[in-house]
């Protein structure tokens, strides 16, 4: 495989796309374009799953085969996709209310089940394609459309709740720093299992306006100044951490994947590759 | 080795046993009574052939999953009971919406809700039909023997990918739990046929390309071929794009409902005992078309000129098969575990003024032919 440029993963003929103006989509689309090719991917072999929501429409912008779904399974259709054809390349598009919300049990599973999928959550902290509701990981005290009086649930660390279940390599980076994130994305589509990768991004529109961040502007410097490395976090306690997103790896290590375990499982069933 | 297949088994073990002789090669799916011996069977006979088992957290996933497989180009099947079935409606839907071939067997068990996880029912007939939200077409096949329940899931995977649908195998609990001798046949070789590719250049193809006379089923290619596409559950023009437009959104509903009703000939199938000269007809499927078919044997013993019509499909209704035997008798019966689910459409086509009189149980028993036979000598006084 020999890299080449993000553009020949593009459908550029779709573009421009459906989101607002200062959404983070477009970084992580160009991220996960980029490093679709830098590693030089076969179109041709490679599928883009999505789910339901603003990067949910992600699909629609890739050069590749792609299959959007229902809200929140995207994770298990490609389960089957892969399984059925192990020489795909699969990622899997999902946001925070897609992926980690109707869709948690799904990612808890897929993180414990190991298939080899890589997939890229953008979470924009809120419903964004509904008008702003709260999801899974919407900050305690947010206001969005549906919790007026300041958000009174906890959110999910979703690279925290991914490595618990057993993810066998997860990263959160932020639409801050796009050429990190195609880092990130390249990384994981490298990793063989089940590879996690969070975007952390803003919703101007929504969540910003919401919130005190009223222009695009102000919603990326509140999340650049809300972010930490996991290198310095180690050295802050929790009160400093309130609030922060916590840039880096939180789990990086080889297991092997479901498909390459089943095989093996059922040629030694078949009692073949067993030579003596 | 791959053992050979035992001659005297259930109903369960004979649908994974023809989804495998149908060429399936990926199954999905969670455990429920009364269908866990489907699950049982094929995680112990795919990977003999190759094929995949995978348990999934849940049977919205386990429909999400056979979907993706079918799109990877495997024949791909899930079994389920009611609960089940109820969860796996939302990714029928998308199977319909997104036009992926695929089978579902609902092993009939009584409900709503838990309902009793042992008792046979017949009750999700509807469910069946219009389970998934939005107007649709779908087929569903409905065995009474163990022998059926091998033969349907071949003929359930063949009339999938014909039509680019997902098929329902509506089995119940009796049927499914019932021991025959079955004769495990190897497929027809139309039916064992994979599906075509396109004959188009890759850059021409468009997956959701349209007959208007529905003869020809778009062809759809696995991913990884030289075939690239997007496949979708939201409203899409022909080559997977948005689509939302009112002339296009009423050109896709009417194209997922007309190439299953505009190929009842190729789906639709009955079966007849004694209709030539029948003056009352039965019309029955599944575990109660068994009983009906006692009650027909014995009327006849009897001299009470009765006759069978078995739907052995279910959706689409057979309406010029019943609406036949409807002109033809003086009165029908339609035995079922329900309240009524397809006697209601047997009246739908009752233009001839006879009476249909349904007989219902749904205290998880099976109807006896008794009953059937009392019903057929009440409706000639």
């Amino acid at each position: 495989m020999t890299a080449r440029n993000y553009r020949e993963y593009l459908a550029e003929n779709r573009l421009p796309t459906i989101w607002c103006p200062g959404c983070g989509n477009g970084i992580v689309l160009k991220a996960v374009a980029g490093a679709f090719a830098d590693l030089g991917l076969d179109r041709r072999k490679t599928a883009a799953v999505s789910g339901i929501g603003c990067w949910g429409w992600a699909d629609d912008y890739l050069a590749v085969n792609a299959f959007h779904g229902t809200h929140g399974r995207a994770l298990a259709f490609a389960t089957g996709i892969k399984l059925a054809n192990p020489e795909l390349t699969v990622v899997v598009l999902m946001g925070d209310g897609d992926g980690a919300t109707i869709g948690g049990n799904h990612l808890i599973h897929a993180a414990r089940r190991n298939v080899d999928l890589t997939a890229v959550v953008v979470n924009n902290y809120n419903y964004g394609m509904t008008g702003g509701q709260y999801s899974g990981t919407t900050p305690r005290g947010s206001i969005t459309s549906t919790s007026p009086l300041g958000h009174v649930e906890d959110p999910f660390d979703l690279c925290a709740l991914a490595a618990a279940a057993g993810a066998s390599f997860v990263a959160r980076g932020s639409v801050c720093g796009g050429e990190n994130l195609r880092d990130l994305i390249r990384r994981g589509l490298e990793h063989r299992g089940f590879s996690f990768v969070e975007a952390a991004s803003v919703c101007p529109t929504h969540f910003g306006r919401k919130n005190g961040r009223r222009t695009p502007a102000e919603a990326f410097r509140w999340l650049r100044d809300h972010s930490v490395s996991r290198e310095r976090a180690a050295g802050l306690s929790e009160e400093e951490l309130r609030g922060k997103q916590i840039l880096g790896f939180f789990a990086d290590r080889q297991s092997e994947d479901y498909g390459t375990r089943y095989r093996k499982a059922a040629e030694h069933f078949r009692g073949e590759g067993e030579s003596s | 080795m791959t053992k050979l297949p035992p001659l005297f088994t259930s109903g369960n073990e004979a649908i994974a046993e023809g989804a495998i002789a149908a060429g399936a090669s990926f199954y999905a799916g969670y455990p429920i009574t009364p269908s866990s011996e489907i699950a049982e069977t094929a995680a112990r006979r795919l990977p003999e052939t190759g094929g995949m088992y995978v348990q999934m957290e849940d049977e919205l996933s386990s429909m999400a999953a056979i979907v993706g497989a079918s799109v990877s180009g495997a024949r791909a099947f899930t079994a389920t009971s009611g609960p089940g079935f109820s969860l796996m409606q939302e990714n029928l839907g998308m199977a319909v919406m997104g036009e992926i071939p695929c089978v579902v067997v609902n092993v009939q068990r009584s409900g709503p809700s838990t309902g009793m996880a042992t008792k046979p029912a017949q009750g999700d007939v509807m469910q069946a039909r219009w389970g998934t939200h939005g107007d649709h077409g779908i087929i569903t096949l409905a065995p009474s023997s163990v022998q059926d329940c091998y033969d349907f899931t071949i003929r359930a995977f063949s009339l999938a990918d014909r039509f680019r649908t997902p098929v329902i195998l509506l089995a119940d609990a009796a049927v499914a739990k019932l021991k025959e001798n079955v004769r495990f046949r190897p497929p027809e070789p139309e039916e064992a046929a994979q599906r075509p590719l396109p004959d188009c250049p890759p850059e021409e193809y468009r997956p959701f390309a349209v007959d208007p006379e529905e003869k020809v089923i778009t062809p759809l290619p696995p991913f990884g071929s030289d075939y690239i596409f997007r496949i979708t559950g939201s409203m899409h023009d022909e080559t997977g794009g948005q689509g939302a437009s009112p002339a296009n959104a009423d050109r896709v509903i009417r194209h997922l409902a007309g190439k299953i009703e505009k190929n009842r000939d190729a789906i639709v199938r009955v079966r007849r005992f004694f209709l030539d000269d029948a003056e009352w007809a039965v019309i029955a499927f599944g575990c109660s078309a068994r009983s009906a078919r006692a009650a027909v044997r014995e009327a006849r013993r009897q001299g009470i000129p009765a006759g069978l019509l078995e739907l052995t499909t279910l959706w689409p209704f057979p309406d010029d098969e019943v609406r036949d035997v409807l002109s033809r008798v003086r009165g029908a019966a339609v035995p079922e575990l329900n309240l009524g689910q397809a006697a209601g459409e047997v009246r739908r086509l009752n233009d001839f003024g006879i009476p249909v009189r349904g007989i219902s149980r749904v205290d998880g028993t099976l109807i006896p032919p008794g009953d059937i036979l009392s019903a057929i000598k009440e409706a000639r006084s």
